[in-house]
């Protein structure tokens, strides 16, 4: 029997086809607004997460998010060294600065002042120069992205920025050194690397300038006591990356109404998908609704109707399924190319298939329940 | 010519007995009590026609017989047993084995081969697949349509699809047929050849067939006319078959 239910279901071609961009419709909307809410979060991390192998964030405890840089004291890094169980501490810088290219243009950037004798927290993938040439006056390196976009000279025929060229940081002369492979982040303005004595030197004249202290820890067993040990006997509050990115993402989520406005688009995309997925199945089980009735007219089981309209609606969903999901991935393979945000999740993915099928098994066996309660006005329908 | 009903059924053993079957839908004010008691029998190897106006109990009753529907009062008993008195799966694979339905819209599912429509009542009956098909393809060519086995059900006419739904109702040689309207979506020609393809197998295997019509031009195929009225069975009339004069030994097995 559920050679025939197949049958049944593939037999007219164009309604199976149907079936498919459908179901396939629905994954793709549905795994596409999720993706594209999770790439969102995601990036929102982004500068936390690249400046890598750090055990513990110190920080102001009056910090909401990364971008959210509270001076400390100059003195924070030392303290912060003197708590048992550091291996290493270092400062960073991070601000927002006012700067204009060499051809005049003006534009903002994200400065981040990097511990002048370890480097420690600077880029990971070098594609032009390394990492050392930061040791040379007025030396700054850019994300390479940046070069014919952020960094572009606008007034020099769009002409991409390069190494080498010179540029004015809150008046102050700065050299490209070297390019960076960044990533995208939430926080759009382009992030410049230099050393953390430079970046006071660029920065306006405040008194505390060291924004984040980065600490190691001797070994990673250590981290909740020294975290515990160094928010107790400083003012100071220490956040692994995972848990300052998880602020940070709250924070934005929250404050910029993302998480309403986008949410919203994401709920509807997914309701929209479930209804579409919700309305193919429930036709097309309504449909053949004569012919279920005749079946159990016939003699078929009530438990084998239910499991022919399970195949039927199993054998569409998942390559409808996979369709949709293949257009969502190449969509986002286009998507990423751009600095647009888009994560396909396995959660994103998992959750879709299962919404689907749950869905879609429902509504094809709220429209067989006439059957299985089996009215001999169905049956002997004229 | 005429016979009296009793001639008829005269030493036939009873398939179906009713006695003050009652039916009513719905309760309260919009209820419609569509049987109002009910008693009737059908006999094996026989052709029962059912007739009256429209809305007066047909298709209902042929449910109850044929085990679709629950009746609320009487008794009724179909090849011995009680419907009422059987669980819901127990009551489908009766159905299955026991019971073959012939619809007024045919009811072909129209992605399948004939052939394939055909071998349901086989599958359900757990048969192996090819086997199924094989024996539904050799019940095809007893009704004529041996070459169209292949075919899809809309490459046929309205006559071709009733005989292809007669044969799917046969294919696992039930004792009880039930048929509601067979010809009343076919032309006059088409309706006389399947009620000849009817007549044959009922008088050929041991067949209780209930047909139920509007369409006087095929009451000489029955064997004995009911006309029912409002939930009622009017009155009993012996038809115009002549099956029972052509088998005279079996009247004389009693
Ligand atoms: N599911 C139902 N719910 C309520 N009333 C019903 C239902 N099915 C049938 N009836 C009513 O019961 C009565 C008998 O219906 P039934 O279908 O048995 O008549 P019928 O003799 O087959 O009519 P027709 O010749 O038009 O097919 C009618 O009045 C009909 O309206
Ligand atoms: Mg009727």
């Amino acid at each position: 029997m559920m050679r025939l239910a197949v049958k049944m279901l593939m037999g007219d071609r164009l309604k199976y086809l149907g079936l498919l961009l459908g179901t396939a419709f629905a994954a793709m909307m549905i795994a596409q607004q999720g993706s594209i809410f999770a790439g969102l979060s995601a990036q929102t991390g982004t500068f936390i997460r690249e400046i890598g192998d750090v055990d513990l964030w110190v920080m102001d405890p009056q910090v909401r998010f990364s971008e959210d840089a509270i001076a400390l004291p100059e003195t924070a890094a030392q303290r912060i060294r003197g708590v048992e169980g550091v291996e290493w501490a270092a400062p960073l810088y991070k601000g927002f600065l006012r700067c204009q290219l060499p051809d005049g243009t003006r534009t903002s950037l994200i400065l981040v002042g990097l511990d002048d004798s370890t480097l420690v927290g600077g880029p990971t993938v070098m594609t032009n120069g390394t990492l050392l040439d930061l040791r040379r006056d007025p030396g700054i390196l850019i994300d390479e992205r940046d070069t014919n976009s952020k960094l572009a000279l606008k007034h020099a025929g769009n002409r991409p920025i390069q190494v080498g060229d010179r540029l004015s940081i809150h008046d102050n002369d700065a050299q490209i050194v070297g390019t960076y492979r960044g990533s995208p982040s939430f926080f759009w303005d382009p992030v410049v690397y230099t050393t953390y004595s430079r970046a006071l030197r660029f920065a306006p004249k405040d008194r505390n300038l060291m924004s984040f202290v980065l600490v190691k820890c001797k070994s990673p067993a250590d981290i909740p006591a020294v975290k515990h040990r160094i928010e107790s006997s400083t003012p100071y509050i220490a956040r692994t990356g995972p848990e300052f990115e998880a602020v940070t993402r709250e924070y934005i989520l929250k404050s910029t109404g993302i998480l309403i406005n986008f949410g919203l688009a994401v709920g509807l995309g997914f309701i929209i998908g479930l209804i579409v997925t919700g309305q193919t199945f429930f036709n097309f089980t309504l449909d053949n609704l004569r012919y279920f009735a005749a079946l159990k007219a016939m003699g078929v089981s009530a438990a084998t109707l239910v499991r022919m309209v399970l195949v039927q609606v199993l054998s569409v969903t998942w390559i409808g399924f996979g369709l949709g999901m293949g257009v969502a991935a190449l969509m986002g393979i286009y998507i990423t190319r751009t600095d647009l945000a888009f994560l396909m999740r396995w959660e994103v993915v998992a959750f879709t298939g299962i919404a689907m099928l749950v869905v879609g098994v429902t509504a094809a066996l709220v429209s067989l329940t006439k059957v299985l309660r089996l009215e001999p006005g169905i049956v002997f329908k004229g | 010519m005429t016979r009296s009903a009793a001639d008829v059924t005269r030493g036939r053993p009873v398939a179906v007995r009713c006695r003050s079957v009652t039916k009513t839908y719905g309760s309260g004010q919009s209820a419609v009590r569509a049987l109002r008691g009910i008693d009737i029998d059908v006999h094996t190897g026989e052709l029962l026609m059912l007739v009256g106006p429209s809305g007066c109990g047909k298709t209902t009753l042929i449910s109850v017989i044929a085990g679709v529907l629950d009746r609320d009062g009487g008794e009724c008993t179909v090849l011995g047993e009680d419907f009422n008195k059987m669980r819901s799966d127990a009551k489908t694979a009766f159905r299955g084995r026991n019971v073959g339905f012939v619809f007024q819209a045919f009811n072909l599912i129209p992605t399948l081969t004939i052939a394939e429509n055909v071998s349901v009542p086989l599958l359900i009956n757990g048969h192996k697949r090819n086997a199924a098909v094989e024996q539904a393809k050799s019940m095809l060519s007893q009704v004529g349509l041996g070459t169209r086995v292949n075919d899809y059900p809309n490459r046929l006419s309205g006559g071709q699809q009733q005989r292809v739904a007669i044969a799917r109702a046969l294919v696992h040689k039930p004792k009880l047929l039930v048929c509601d309207e067979p010809t009343s979506a076919l032309d006059h020609v088409t309706g006389q050849k399947v009620m000849e393809l009817l007549r044959d197998v009922a008088s050929s295997n041991d067949l209780s067939l209930v047909v139920v019509t509007h369409d006087q031009r095929i009451f000489e195929f029955a064997d004995r006319i009911a006309e029912m009225d409002d939930g009622h069975i009017e009155q009993i009339s012996g038809g115009l078959g002549h099956k029972v004069a052509e088998h005279p030994s079996e009247s004389a097995l009693t």
